[in-house]
């Protein structure tokens, strides 16, 4: 059913976000994503990662863990740690909500990953870790360059 | 982060260098705090020409330092969005906050 998997683990420290994000993003360009594609899965990456160093380790040191598998024409990413879990998982992605509004977070980031990401599913134990896991669609460069003929015969 | 203050206009440019998220703006944040009590400027321009990445860490960012030139009487700008920065700005409404310029 996959064609490609990866697993990565690193230490909850906020100098590896940009690392987690680079690294799904080379792994997913294997499926021949656009820029905008790409783009998605990074932020949506770097949310989640953010939301396990800070919210889930609170800045104590933890393992943070992504697997990501490829199928023909989709990305899913797993995102998960060990620490302290959401109490209240609905009221965690509603927009502009934050437990940590004195650190300046803006509450947008399930927000972001859902409007990113085609899926994004949440489980999370208070006390024992909260594990994201997100899934895009990649559509295969045949269909995209049929869309872009579609939209500009439509323009003129 | 590079930074130019206009003394005539009283103008602070702060032109944003890297990728925004959490562990880069607990940097910028101290310097943009800085340059701004010093020069005490009427008027603060983010110029995000050179941010290829941005994830919702930019929007505290953005609305930390909007309260902050409340504090010192000064006006914020944003310039040269690209199209998925602007994206993220746009879902969390910030634009209404802090227009941007060409």
């Amino acid at each position: 059913m996959f064609n490609n998997e990866m697993k990565l683990e690193f230490i909850s420290k906020s100098s590896n976000e940009a690392f987690a994000r680079v690294a799904v993003a080379a792994f997913a360009s294997q499926l021949d994503p656009t820029i905008e594609e790409l783009a998605d899965i990074k932020t949506a990456v770097s949310e989640a990662v953010t939301n396990s160093i800070i919210h889930g380790y609170e800045k104590k040191q933890g393992v943070v863990k992504i697997s990501s598998w490829l199928t023909e024409n989709e990305i899913i990413i797993e995102i998960s740690d060990k620490g302290k879990g959401i109490e209240n998982i609905e009221m965690a992605k509603e927009p502009l909500y934050t437990t940590k509004p004195n650190l300046e977070r803006s509450g947008m980031g399930f927000t972001i990953m859902e409007s990113f990401m085609d899926k994004v599913d949440v489980e999370s134990i208070v006390g024992l870790g909260t594990k994201v896991t997100m899934s895009k669609t990649i559509k295969p460069k045949e269909e995209k360059d049929e869309d872009e003929f579609k939209m500009l015969m439509s323009n003129n | 982060m590079e930074s130019k203050f206009y003394e005539e206009d009283k103008l602070l440019v702060l032109k944003i260098t890297s990728e925004i998220d959490d562990y880069v703006v607990q940097e910028i944040r101290r310097k943009a705090d800085y340059e701004m009590e010093r020069y005490m400027p009427r008027k603060v321009v983010f110029d995000f020409d050179n941010v290829t990445f941005m994830d919702s860490s930019g929007i505290g960012f953005l609305i930390g330092r909007y309260k902050f030139a409340n504090i010192i009487g000064a006006k914020l700008e944003m310039t040269n969005l690209g199209s998925s920065i602007k994206r993220i700005f746009e879902m969390s409404g910030i634009l209404k906050l802090i227009p941007t310029v060409d």
